[in-house]
C-alpha cells in the first residue's frame, strides 16, 4: 500500500470539506476520485500532497506519515492542481528547468528532455507558457508533476477541458505512468473511469459513500452504468 | 531555494513595477541632489552627500514595498503558491529566496547612486575631500534599512489578498517603525519609554549606523528586525487556507 488515509477531516471554518474519509490505493493500480461538484476532491487531495494539513486523522505515503515527513513526501509525490497553476511568464523548457532544480535533481538538460518528450510537448517546447492552449497547458502541469519520477501520482482533473484526441492521448500517458506507480485521479467524466481506473473512491458533501474496485462496484449495481451508479450513491 | 530565488529576481525583472519604482528612485535622488535649489549640491555649495542619504529612506518607505508586494500577494491571487508548496521546500527556504530576490532589486537600485559618490569626490576641493567612511557607513545603513523594509513588505505579502493592500500596509508599517516610533518617544517624558522607543526606532539605529561607526548593537538589531518579520510570515504561512 503505498498511500493508506485514515479517517481523515479537514474544516474551512465551520464548514467541514471532508469528514472521516479512509481509503487505500497500491502501485501499479490507478484509482478514480469521484464525487459531485464540493464533495471536497481536492480537499483530500491537497491534504495527500502535504500543501494543507488535516484537522484530524493521518495519511501515510509510502511509509511515512504525511504530518512528520512533508519534505520526504513532497520528494515521492507528484501533484497536479486543479486548474493547472502555472507561472505564465516562464518558457515551457525554462519553467520545468526551474521544477526540476526545485527538486534538486541532477542532469537537468537531460531530465527536461525526457519529460518534454514524455508528455508530447516537443513542439511546444520553445513557447512561452502564456501562449500554450489549454491542452498544452495541461501537459506542461503533468511534465511538473512527473519530472522527478515520484512514486506516487495525484492528478486533479487531469482531462478536463481537453479536446477527444488530447484526452486519449493523455489517458494513455497515464495508463503508462499508472503502470508503475502509484495513481488517484478525480475526474467527473464516467467513461473515464471505466477506460483507466481499476479502483473506484466516491464521496460525497465530504463523507466517503464507496470504496471498491471498479470490477466489484460493477457486480454489486448490475444492470446500472456507471453513471446511475454515481447517481444513486451520491443523490 | 536558489531556483526560487532566480525565479523570483527573474519574474521581478521581468515586471515592469521593477523599473517604475527605480526608475522613480534615481530621478528623485537625483533631482535632489543635482537640481532643488534648496538641497542640490551646485547651489548649495558643499559637496557632500548628507542630504541624499537623508532622503533614501523616506523614498524607500514607499518603493520597498512597491517592489515586495508582490512576493505572496500574487501567488495567492494566481494560484501559482502550490507550485512552490508542493517541492522540498520549507516555508523558511521560499521566504528568504523571495525575501533575498527582493533586497537583491534594493542592491540594484543603489548601485547606480555611487555615482553621486565619485562626483562629489571629483567636485570636493580639493578633489576627494568628502569623509569617505561616513559615506560608506550610510551604504551600509541603507542596506540594513533596505533588508528591514524588505522584511516588513513580504510579511504584508503574506497577509494580503491583494497587491494593493500589502503595499499599503508595508508603507504604513514602515512609516511607522521609521518614524513614528521617533516621535512617540517624544511624547513620553520618562526616560524609559523614551529609550525604550528609542531603542526600537530604525531611524536612530541607521542614523547610528551612518555616522560611520559600525557598533554591533546596530546591527544585532537590524538582524532581530528582519527575523521578527520573516518568522512572522512563516507562521502565516504555515497556518494559510488558501
Ligand atoms: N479555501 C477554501 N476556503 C473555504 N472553503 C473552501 C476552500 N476550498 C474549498 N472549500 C469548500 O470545501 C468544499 C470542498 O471543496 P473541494 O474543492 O475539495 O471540492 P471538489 O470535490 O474538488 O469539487 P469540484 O468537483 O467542484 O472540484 C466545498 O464546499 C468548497 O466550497
Ligand atoms: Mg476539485
Amino acid at each position: 500500500m503505498s498511500i493508506k488515509v485514515n479517517a481523515l477531516s479537514k474544516s474551512y471554518g465551520k464548514q467541514k470539506a471532508i469528514d472521516n474519509i479512509s481509503f487505500e490505493a497500491s502501485p501499479g493500480r490507478i484509482l478514480g476520485f469521484l464525487g459531485p461538484n464540493g464533495a471536497g476532491k481536492s480537499t483530500t487531495m491537497k491534504i495527500l500532497s502535504a500543501y494543507l494539513s488535516a484537522d484530524a486523522g493521518e495519511a501515510v505515503i509510502c511509509g511515512l506519515g504525511i504530518r512528520d515527513n512533508a519534505l520526504e513526501i513532497k520528494k515521492r509525490i507528484g501533484y497536479l492542481p486543479e486548474h493547472t497553476p502555472l507561472y505564465v511568464d516562464m518558457y515551457v523548457k525554462e519553467f520545468l528547468a526551474f521544477v526540476a532544480e526545485s527538486y534538486g535533481l541532477k542532469g537537468i538538460d537531460l531530465k527536461v528532455k525526457e519529460v518534454i518528450t514524455k508528455v508530447g510537448l516537443e513542439a511546444e517546447q520553445f513557447k512561452k507558457i502564456s501562449m500554450l492552449s489549454k491542452g498544452y497547458k495541461q501537459r506542461v502541469g503533468l511534465a511538473q508533476a512527473i519530472i522527478h519520477d515520484p512514486q506516487v501520482l495525484i492528478l486533479d482533473e487531469p482531462t478536463s477541458g481537453l479536446d477527444p484526441n488530447q484526452l486519449l492521448e493523455i489517458r494513455s500517458l497515464i495508463r503508462n505512468l499508472g503502470q508503475n506507480k502509484t495513481v488517484i485521479l478525480s475526474t467527473h467524466i464516467m467513461q473515464e473511469v471505466e477506460a483507466i481506473c481499476d479502483d473506484v473512491v466516491i464521496i460525497s458533501k465530504g463523507k466517503l459513500v464507496a470504496v471498491s474496485s471498479l470490477q466489484e462496484l460493477r457486480e454489486k449495481h448490475r444492470n446500472s452504468s456507471l453513471e446511475e451508479i454515481f447517481r444513486k450513491l451520491t443523490a | 531555494m536558489y531556483a526560487v530565488f532566480k525565479r523570483e529576481l527573474f519574474s521581478l525583472l521581468n515586471s515592469l513595477m521593477a523599473y517604475i519604482t527605480i526608475g522613480v528612485f534615481l530621478l528623485a535622488t537625483g533631482l535632489l541632489l543635482w537640481f532643488f535649489p534648496d538641497s542640490s549640491i551646485p547651489d548649495y555649495g558643499y559637496a557632500e552627500l548628507g542630504s541624499f542619504f537623508n532622503l533614501v529612506p523616506f523614498l524607500f518607505i514607499f518603493l520597498i514595498p512597491a517592489i515586495s508586494m508582490r512576493a505572496f500577494a500574487e501567488e495567492r491571487r494566481e494560484g501559482t503558491y502550490m507550485l512552490l508548496a508542493i517541492r522540498p521546500l520549507t516555508e523558511l527556504q521560499i521566504i528568504l529566496a523571495k525575501y533575498l530576490a527582493c533586497l537583491s532589486l534594493v542592491v540594484v537600485a543603489l548601485l547606480p547612486t555611487l555615482v553621486y559618490y565619485f562626483s562629489v569626490y571629483k567636485l570636493g576641493s580639493p578633489a576627494g575631500n568628502i569623509d569617505s567612511a561616513v559615506v560608506a557607513g550610510s551604504y551600509v545603513g541603507l542596506l540594513l534599512l533596505g533588508s528591514a523594509f524588505v522584511s516588513v513588505g513580504i510579511l504584508a505579502s503574506s497577509l494580503a489578498k491583494n497587491q494593493v493592500v500589502a503595499f499599503a500596509l508595508a508603507a504604513f508599517i514602515c512609516f511607522l517603525v521609521y518614524m513614528g516610533l521617533d516621535a512617540a518617544a517624544k511624547i513620553f517624558s520618562m526616560q524609559w519609554i523614551e529609550g525604550l522607543l528609542n531603542g526600537l526606532s530604525v531611524n536612530e539605529h541607521y542614523q547610528s549606523i551612518s555616522r560611520g561607526v559600525i557598533d554591533t548593537r546596530d546591527l544585532v538589531y537590524f538582524f532581530s528586525f528582519n527575523v521578527f518579520f520573516l518568522a512572522w510570515t512563516s507562521f502565516v504561512l504555515k497556518g494559510r487556507k488558501w
